[in-house]
């Protein structure tokens, strides 16, 4: 596969399945102001999904569109990050998964305003709004509830802990990522892996969070196609009537 | 409709001999189609049928994005996935407007939640039905959305004026709803056999629980009698449904689907459709609880709730914390 | 002091002053645990997305009120401002009433 076409659908499936996830929780948040802000987040998310799957359609030319992409792919050639596989779990699980993706979500998307793709640019420039506003919020969040209560500090902590080692991945870079580098159409992975670390520690500072240590362990493979079982259980519902009537139009 | 058979608390309609001054002076406001605003004198079962219609009407609101949530994950497509998350977020806001509404009655947002918790509250019968197939997408935007503008619209005009404005920005963003079920039904309808098979399986599911969301008939009723005087029920049941009814039918007919009705039949001298008799006893029972989703919708609000409970104390307790810091400093 | 009595979130009543127009307009209400929260929730609420708005938010317990008898409105009628703009559907012209 072209490296491009390959890095492209890395970004759309990444926010594909981030905003599949915040889907399942329509109705079920906290507070009604935040299941407005978790599906203002989810449908930031598919649109951006749609702008990346657009690309990749077109630069591959095989005749697939977004729904192609979406629907009729299985587990092994989505290339979405393991982080966004995890599951909702409580609140505390939701925003911290949240917070570790839109802060390297925003440093990246950043980045890609100034990449020599001149297509990828304008998403990026298109979507850097939302990625900053998602960033602002789920930092709020992770402050207020590591600064909170005695219960939520200690849930937000566990949270932050589970997840760290699905933190990493995305600072891993193989032939594709140096592909995109090397090109100067996407930023490189020590520069993003700095601003993460610096940001997640101002916000967990203030959060009274303590940070995981940097030389943990990293699960990856994602990128690669070598997921969780969740993704196979989340797939399934997903695709399932695309699936199940194969020559329909809805 | 969203709010059936709201209960007023009398027995009979206030008559000007009835009323002293200001309840008159109340009246004549009302009368001369001015609105009443948050801070201004209102009888108590006036502000009390208020709170009751209004606070049903958001807990039907977020209590509706349930059935469609329950298909947003499995949306066919990106575009109608996105579509849909949509309206489930329009419908999460119109639940919020509604409460701020309510609450500018003098009464708080938990209260009312926990009435709806406690089942004291009810919402719509509609969403006690369960959505068990995409198509079922399709038949709630096109006959409840589109029912519940039929209700919505005149309550724009309705006597106080934090409801009439809620409604106004409700219903400029209930057209989409109801077009894009139709949207849904006509993309079915055209499709694979299968897919208009299930376009008329979800119409037959969800015809007569549509028709059932205006309420039984109320020309008896003192309490729609009292709120009509009040001017916050605008139009009775009986002529809500015969609108929905009437507009919907060549709809149907333009999708090629059979309404499920042998009994109905257009009336040339009255220019209105006739329908057959609707089943009020399976009105009560889902009003009673017994509908096939009751249990369920109202366990996953209440989960909601609960599992919320150290999130939302948590921001209270991260508030207080900083602005003693604030006072201190 | 502002410790809460119960643990309710607060309200907040919303201005919004939209990118052409020249003053806020109050849209309603919602709750939150503090400020930055409401601005935020104002945002996902009543804004829908929409850039370039101007937010302010006020604890409606600081609002203070004329009396209902003084002449003149306090609260402007609900714009008609559309905050979301939906795909229309086109729909066919022999559809009425949708």
């Amino acid at each position: 596969m072209d490296p491009k076409v390959n890095y492209l659908l890395r970004l759309g499936d990444n926010a594909l399945i981030l905003s599949q996830q915040l889907c399942r929780l329509c109705g079920k948040g906290p507070a009604l102001e935040e299941d407005m802000a978790l599906s203002n987040v989810a449908l930031d998310l598919l649109g951006q999904t749609r702008l990346w799957y657009e690309y990749a359609a077109e630069l591959e030319g095989a005749g697939r569109d977004e729904d192609r992409l979406a629907y009729h792919r299985d587990a092994h050639d989505f290339k979405n990050c393991l982080l966004l596989e995890q599951p909702n779990g409580n609140y505390a699980d939701t925003m911290m998964r949240q917070f570790y993706f839109d802060t390297w979500h925003y440093f990246l998307i950043a980045g890609l305003t100034h990449s020599s793709d001149a297509r990828i640019a304008a998403i990026a420039e298109k979507s850097l709004k939302e990625v900053t506003y998602h960033l602002r919020r789920s930092g709020d969040l992770v402050v207020r509830m590591g600064d909170g209560t005695a219960i939520s500090h200690a849930k937000t902590q566990a949270a932050a802990d589970a997840l760290w080692m699905y933190s990493g991945e995305v600072f891993t870079y193989d032939a594709v990522d140096h592909a995109m580098v090397d090109a100067g159409i996407a930023p490189r992975a020590d520069e993003l892996c700095t601003q993460w670390l610096a940001h997640v520690a101002e916000i967990f500072a203030e959060a009274t969070l303590a940070m995981p240590p940097k030389d943990a362990w990293m699960q990856s493979g994602g990128k690669q196609g070598r997921h969780t079982e969740h993704l196979g259980i989340i797939l399934a519902e997903m695709q399932f009537l695309q699936r199940a009537y194969p020559n329909a139009q809805w | 409709m969203y709010a059936q058979q709201v209960e007023t608390g009398l027995s009979t309609v206030r008559t000007t001999a009835d009323m002293a001054d200001d309840e008159r002076a109340f009246q004549a406001r009302i009368d001369a189609g001015v609105r009443i605003e948050a801070k201004d004198w209102m009888p108590d079962a006036y502000r009390k049928t208020l709170i009751r219609q209004i606070s049903q009407h958001a807990h039907s609101e977020i209590v509706g994005q349930l059935p469609e949530g329950n298909w947003v994950t499995r949306a066919p497509t990106l575009k109608r996935k996105s579509i849909l998350l949509a309206k489930i977020q329009d419908e999460a806001g119109h639940g919020l407007y509604l409460y701020s509404a309510a609450e500018t009655l003098g009464v708080t947002r938990d209260e009312l939640l926990a009435a709806l918790h406690s089942g004291k509250a009810k919402y719509s019968s509609i969403f006690n039905y369960p959505t068990l197939s995409w198509a079922d997408m399709g038949a709630i935007g096109w006959l409840v959305d589109g029912s519940a503008i039929i209700n919505q619209i005149p309550l724009c005009r309705c006597s106080y004026g934090p409801y009439a404005r809620a409604m106004v920005r409700v219903c400029k963003e209930e057209s989409f709803h109801a077009r894009q079920g139709y949207d849904i039904m006509l993309s079915l309808a055209r499709g694979t056999p299968e897919q208009k098979a299930m376009a008329q399986d979800a119409l037959n599911r969800w015809w007569w629980p549509s028709l059932m969301m205006f309420g039984p008939s109320d020309a008896e009723s003192v309490n729609s009698a009292q709120s009509a005087q009040w001017r916050i029920k605008l139009f009775s049941n009986d002529e809500l449904r015969q609108r929905m009814v009437d507009q919907t039918v060549p709809q149907a007919e333009f999708l090629g689907l059979t309404i499920p009705d042998p009994d109905l039949r257009f009336n040339a001298k009255t220019g209105h459709y006739e329908f057959g008799a609707i089943d009020w006893t399976e009105f009560q029972n889902v009003l009673k609880g017994n509908g096939p989703c009751n249990r369920e919708r109202l366990r996953t609000r209440v989960d909601a709730w609960e599992e919320g409970a150290w999130f939302r104390e948590a921001l209270v307790a991260h508030a207080d914390k900083h602005a003693a810091v604030k006072e201190v400093a | 002091m502002s410790t809460q009595l119960s643990k309710e979130w607060p309200l907040w009543e919303v201005f919004i002053r939209s990118q052409h127009g020249l003053a806020h307009k109050h849209v309603g209400s919602l709750h939150a645990p503090d400020a930055e929260m409401a601005v935020n929730n104002a945002r996902d609420v009543y804004t829908r997305r929409n850039e370039g708005v101007s937010i302010w938010v006020v604890r409606a317990a600081d609002i203070v009120a004329s009396s209902p008898s003084d002449k003149g409105a306090l609260f402007e009628p609900a714009n008609s401002k559309v905050y979301r703009h939906p795909t229309f559907f086109p729909m066919p012209e022999e559809v009425k009433n949708l």
